[in-house]
């Protein structure tokens, strides 16, 4: 029997505290602490899904957090014509996503480098700006969602349940994607980041692998803001402020880019400091900003690269 | 049938601004053929090469390979078509181990890559024959090891592996001893040499010695000109190609 890998210790006891977590909520004896963790939990599994193109693609994308605008957006407009089953909503609120992603990445990947760092982002402002102009559904003031999704005796608007809910599906995306980047098509969109000019030599059509991941994140990233809209019981266009798609990559490179549970890690930290230092300063990004820096200079593979795996490309 | 023609190439004209790096060359390859191209730096021959596999277009001309013009065809379909092309400056997956490096080149002829799956150095399918060409040019050793630690004669071993992993028709060798040391080119020289009963190649190489030893047929790369076309001694002995570039080497 081989000992477990400190990432697999990590792993294990990062979904650990996040299990356990909804008992301090008894302790504090509100619902305060649930109440952040869940959103903690859903945009872990938006940078989740943002390190499926970004640490293991290679495709530094500012727009990402479009999709989970879209998420969202679908929900709220659903619940507005009065459309509240989860079975209904959530499917098609995640096929929107995708077939977002299928459009945008079709015209931003034709680009590289710094280009597709801007068309993503001119896309991602788009859906924002198109956000702003839906007057019928509150416009720039956003649109409050009355009623959670209905998944018959699935109650989502009990705390705890949506919370192990949320705990659950980011659970599955780590657990997909990790799995992902280890199959014939995982290995293709690593190859295609680490060196597209011998993959085309080799004999890969690289473009259509990378749409498909990006078109796979933009999927997982829907059902974040899916989750996130249920949360909230409310989207407005901020949700995909570019602001947002930036937090999520700083995520990733904090966690740790190529990793899976890394964002997850990146996450939880990004919102710790968040949380704490902005109870010190309201500028507290002017502490945040140079850690990162600091951690992008000298720890690449990010938090996660002080618990090593095992040597090998799986 | 020796002498079935593997690669024609007619007429390629390839022009940077107002350069003619490529000018009007004809070209064979036929089938288990050894064709080595020579020529000064700056010739052309990796311009030719990138030409060939794919990477650059031509701007005229027309390159024949399986009955078919794949002149205007991208880079992954000639690779998928046979035409495997190692790198004169090592191109290889410098973080992946040099087991996952040629599995990649399998995974490349096995059909698409959209299998979500099992995990893919799980998969024999593809290790197996990895390994395989590991080990024909003596690598399968240090399969383990990521290629980024690998020293550069083994990267250069790697480069032609990955090559050999294309199951190809046709090895586009650029300069494969390129940046070696003596005993390091001597030893690629005689695992070329065990290659060449087995495959067509067409190679671009500095070293004469390894040329003498390897190509059945010559041809001469000047100013993106074949200047002369024929056997090692008949290249030797052809003045023009004295003058132009082997004078100083073999006087």
């Amino acid at each position: 029997m081989r000992q477990p890998s400190p990432r697999f210790l990590l792993t294990c006891a990062l979904l650990l505290l996040l299990a356990l977590a909804p008992l301090s909520a008894t302790f504090v004896g509100n619902d305060y602490p649930l109440i952040v963790l869940t959103r903690v939990v859903i945009l872990a599994m938006a940078a989740v899904s943002l390190d499926l193109i970004l640490g293991y693609g290679g495709m530094v994308s500012l727009g990402h957090a479009a999709f989970l605008g879209i998420g969202a957006y679908a929900v709220g407009i659903m619940t507005a014509q009065d459309v509240t089953s989860g079975f209904l909503q959530w499917p098609l609120a995640i096929l929107a996503a995708a077939v977002a992603a299928l459009v945008i990445g079709a015209l931003s990947l034709r680009t590289r480098g710094v280009y597709f760092i801007l068309v993503t982002l001119a896309f991602a402002q788009m859906v924002y700006f198109l956000s702003v102009g839906l007057d019928a559904y509150g416009g720039e003031d956003g649109l409050v969602i009355p009623t959670r999704s209905q998944f018959g005796l699935l109650n989502l608007t009990n705390r705890t349940t949506f919370y192990f809910l949320c705990l659950a599906l980011l659970v599955a995306t780590i657990a997909l994607v990790a799995h992902l980047a280890r199959t014939r098509f995982g290995m293709v969109l690593r190859g295609a980041a680490m060196n597209e000019r011998r993959m085309r030599a080799l004999g890969f059509p690289v473009y259509r692998y990378r749409l498909a991941a990006f078109v796979i994140a933009g999927a997982l990233c829907g059902l974040a803001g899916i989750l996130l809209a249920n949360h909230s019981e409310f989207v407005s266009p901020s949700v995909m402020n570019w602001g947002r798609s930036a937090d999520l990559i700083i995520m990733v490179v904090l966690g740790g880019m190529g990793s899976a549970v890394g964002p997850l890690l990146g996450a939880m930290v990004f919102m710790l400091a968040e949380e704490t230092l902005s109870h010190v300063t309201t500028y507290w990004q002017l502490v945040f900003g140079p850690l990162i820096l600091i951690f992008v200079r000298f720890a690449r593979s990010g938090l996660v690269g002080l618990f090593p795996e095992r040597a090998g490309d799986g | 049938m020796a002498d079935v023609t593997l690669l024609s190439v007619r007429k390629l004209v390839k022009r940077f601004g107002g350069l003619l790096a490529t000018d009007h060359v004809d070209l064979d390859v036929r089938a288990s053929e050894t064709h080595a191209l020579i020529g000064p730096n700056g010739a052309g021959k990796t311009t030719f090469i990138a030409q060939i596999q794919g990477e650059l277009s031509p701007d005229e001309g027309e390159i024949i390979f399986g009955g078919r013009n794949i002149a205007r065809d991208a880079a992954w379909r000639r690779a998928v078509q046979g035409l495997a092309r190692s790198f004169q400056i090592t191109s290889i997956f410098p973080q992946f181990t040099a087991l996952t490096n040629a599995v990649l080149a399998v995974q490349a002829q096995a059909g698409h890559s959209f299998r979500f799956g099992r995990p893919a150095l799980d998969d024999a399918a593809l290790t197996e024959p990895a390994h395989a060409a590991l080990s024909a040019i003596g690598l399968d050793h240090r399969a383990h090891v990521r290629a980024v630690a690998l020293s550069h004669g083994e990267q250069r071993q790697l480069e032609l592996a990955m090559a050999l992993a294309m199951r190809p028709k046709l090895l586009l060798l650029d300069e494969p001893m390129a940046g070696m040391g003596r005993q390091d080119t001597a030893r690629m020289t005689e695992i070329l040499r065990k290659l060449k009963t087995q495959y067509s190649m067409l190679l671009v190489e500095h070293d004469m010695s390894a040329v003498e030893a390897l190509a059945d047929r010559v041809s001469v790369l000047v100013a993106g000109r074949v200047v002369a076309s024929g056997s090692f001694a008949h290249i030797r002995a052809d003045a023009q190609v004295r003058a132009a570039y082997l004078g100083e080497k073999h006087r």
